[in-house]
C-alpha cells in the first residue's frame, strides 16, 4: 500500500524543470531509495513534497487526501517528517530541547501554558539513547560534531512518530558506528510499517537497504524497480558514469 | 533623594519596555522598531481615560494594554509575514505613522500641546502621589513584567520562539504554525509596552508626541542590544545603564543641551562598539 504518491509533480526554477512531471510512490513498510547524479532533482523533489518549495503543478496524494498546494506546517498532520541534506537543527538550543520541541504542544495557547513533563523527558531519553546522544543532552546542538548533529536530526525526525520519513543523505559524514545506528533505525522504521524514503549516493547502502529504487536524472524518473535490476540498466549507468 | 527616586522610576519604566521588547527581538529574532508606538498608545489611552473619561488608573491600565494589544494584532498580521530587514522597515514605517497620528489628531490627542493634568494612580483610597510610593508601584509592575517574561520563556511556547529565531522554516516542518507564535508574542510585547506607557503618563502627568518618536524606539532597541539579546537580566541592565548614563554626563559638568546631544552620540558609539566586539550584548546569548 502506497502512503504517498506524486502525480505529474512539477517544480520549475525559471525555465529549468528541476522536478519534471514526476510520478513516484512510497509504499508502507518499505525503504524507497531516491538516487541520481548531483542536480538530478532528488532534494528538490523532497523539498516540494514537504512544502519547503511551492509546487508548480501536479498533485501529492497522502492517504485519501490529494494536495495541490502544501504549506510546510501542514505536512506533520499528514504524518510526514524529514531530515535535511544540510543539517538544520536549532543550534542555540540544547540537544534535549531540540527533541522536546518536537514532542511538546503545537497549539499556540497550549504551548504558552505548557511545561515539559516527565513523560516528555522519558520519551526524549528513549530517542536520544537510540542515537547515542543522551549523555550530550545538555550540550547546545551547535557544539556537537557534524556526525552527532546528523544523528540528532534523525532523532528529531524519529520523535515525530510519523508514517512517512524522508531522509536526505543521512549517512553523509558519518563514522562506521554512526552509519550502523542509522541503518538500524531505517530497518526499525520499515519493520514498523512506515514508508521510508532515502536519498543516498552510496550504492552499496542502497543495495543493502532499499526495497525499491527511483533513479532521477534532469528532474525526470529515469528508471525504477528493485535496486539490483535498476542499477544495472544501461541508461542508469550512463547517467551516473557517462558513456 | 527625590532625584534618585525619579531615576529609579525611569529605570523601572524602561526596564518594562526592555523586557517586553526583548521578547520580540531577543527571543523571537524579529527586529521591531515600533515599540514606542505601543508605548505611546498605552500612554495616550491611559492619559485620555484618566483626564477625560474619569477612569481610575487601575481601570485605565488594562484598557490601555488591550488597546495596544489590539493594534499589535492588526499590524502584526501584516508584519508577521515579513522577515529580516523587511520586518524592521515595516515597523519603522508603522512607528512613524502612529507618531503622526499622535501629532495630528488634535481632536483626540491635542497634537503638540499634549495631554496635561494626568492623575496619579489611586487604589482603595491610597494615592500614589509621593514619588517613593510611585516607585514601589513601578517596582511591582516591573516584577510582574519580569514574571510574565520568565513564564513565557520557560514554557514550550518560549522554546518555539527561540526555534523561530534560528530557523523558522525548519521548525514549521514539525507542525508549527509559526505565524501564530510571532503574532501572539508581538501582541503580548505590545501590551506590556502599553503598561509602561500608562505608568509613564501617570508619573509625568503630562504627555505629548515627542516622547514616542522613532528615536525612542531606537533607544529601546539600544537597551535590548546593549543588555543582551535573549536575556531578561540583560534587558534590565541595558535599561539601567542607558537611563543612568546621560545623568552621569550632567555631573561631569556638561550643559544640559550638550549632555542631551552626547546621550544620542554615545548610544551610537555603544551600538557600533557592541556590534564589533560583543554582538550578543553584555549578558546575551544570541547574535542578530
Amino acid at each position: 500500500m502506497s502512503l504517498l504518491q506524486t502525480h505529474n509533480l512539477l517544480k520549475k526554477f525559471g525555465g529549468v524543470h528541476a522536478v519534471d512531471h514526476v510520478d513516484v510512490e512510497f509504499p508502507a513498510g518499505k525503504i524507497t531509495a531516491l538516487i541520481g547524479p548531483n542536480g538530478s532533482g532528488k532534494t528538490t523533489l523532497i523539498n516540494t513534497v514537504t512544502g519547503i518549495l511551492p509546487m508548480d503543478g501536479g498533485t501529492v496524494a497522502v492517504g485519501d487526501s490529494v494536495l495541490k498546494k502544501i504549506a510546510p506546517h501542514i505536512i506533520a498532520t499528514y504524518g510526514i517528517t524529514r531530515t535535511f541534506q544540510n543539517v538544520r537543527l536549532i543550534g542555540q538550543l540544547s540537544v534535549l530541547d531540540n527533541i522536546l520541541l518536537v514532542l511538546t504542544e503545537r497549539n499556540v495557547w497550549g504551548a504558552l501554558f505548557e511545561r515539559h513533563t516527565k513523560l516528555h523527558l522519558s520519551e526524549a531519553e528513549e530517542i536520544l539513547k537510540k542515537v547515542g546522544l543522551w549523555e550530550k543532552r545538555s550540550a547546545k546542538a551547535e557544539e556537537l560534531s557534524y556526525g552527532q548533529r546528523k544523528l540528532l536530526e534523525i532523532a528529531r525526525a524519529l520523535a515525530m512518530r510519523a508514517r512517512i520519513y524522508f531522509f536526505d543523505e543521512p549517512y553523509a559524514g558519518l563514522f562506521v558506528e554512526m552509519r550502523k545506528i542509522v541503518s538500524d533505525i531505517l530497518r526499525e522504521l520499515k519493520a514498523g510499517g512506515a514508508a521510508v524514503v532515502l536519498v543516498e549516493h552510496d550504492m552499496t547502502l542502497v543495495r543493502e537497504l532499499a526495497d525499491v529504487c527511483y533513479v532521477l536524472d534532469s528532474g525526470k524518473v529515469l528508471a525504477h524497480g528493485t535496486p539490483t535490476e535498476t542499477l544495472e540498466r544501461d541508461a542508469v549507468v550512463e547517467a551516473y558514469l557517462g558513456k | 533623594m527625590e532625584y534618585l527616586i525619579h531615576i529609579a522610576i525611569f529605570i523601572c519604566i524602561y526596564g518594562i519596555l526592555g523586557l517586553s521588547l526583548n521578547l520580540v527581538i531577543g527571543e523571537t529574532g524579529l527586529v521591531s522598531v515600533a515599540h514606542a508606538a505601543f508605548y505611546g498608545l498605552g500612554a495616550y489611552a491611559a492619559a485620555l481615560l484618566l483626564t477625560e473619561a474619569g477612569f481610575n488608573f487601575f481601570a485605565a491600565l488594562p484598557v490601555a494594554m488591550v488597546l495596544a494589544g489590539l493594534l499589535a494584532l492588526a499590524t502584526g498580521v501584516v508584519f508577521s509575514r515579513f522577515r529580516g530587514e523587511f520586518y524592521m522597515l515595516g515597523t519603522v514605517g508603522f512607528n512613524i505613522i502612529i507618531w503622526s497620528v499622535f501629532l495630528n489628531w488634535q481632536g483626540l490627542t491635542h497634537g503638540p500641546l499634549g495631554v496635561p493634568g494626568i492623575d496619579r494612580p489611586e487604589l482603595f483610597g491610597f494615592r500614589f502621589s509621593e514619588n517613593i510610593t510611585f516607585l514601589l508601584l513601578s517596582l511591582v509592575l516591573l516584577a510582574a513584567t519580569y514574571g510574565v517574561a520568565q513564564f513565557i520563556t520557560r514554557s514550550s511556547f518560549g522554546r518555539v520562539l527561540k526555534a523561530i529565531r534560528e530557523d523558522e522554516q525548519a521548525i514549521s516542518i514539525f507542525g508549527y504554525a509559526t505565524l501564530h507564535y510571532k503574532l501572539l508574542i508581538f501582541v503580548i510585547s505590545a501590551m506590556l509596552a502599553g503598561l509602561a506607557g500608562a505608568l509613564f503618563a501617570s508619573y509625568i502627568t503630562f504627555i505629548d508626541p515627542s516622547s514616542f518618536t522613532l528615536n525612542e524606539s531606537i533607544f529601546l532597541l539600544a537597551i535590548v542590544i546593549l543588555g543582551g539579546l535573549g536575556s531578561h537580566s540583560g534587558a534590565l541592565l541595558g535599561a539601567l545603564i542607558l537611563v543612568v548614563m546621560p545623568e552621569a554626563f550632567r555631573f561631569i559638568g556638561f550643559p544640559a543641551d550638550v549632555a542631551a546631544q552626547l546621550r544620542l552620540a554615545t548610544y551610537g558609539v555603544l551600538l557600533i562598539g557592541l556590534m564589533l566586539y560583543r554582538p550578543q550584548g553584555l549578558l546575551g546569548t544570541f547574535r542578530l
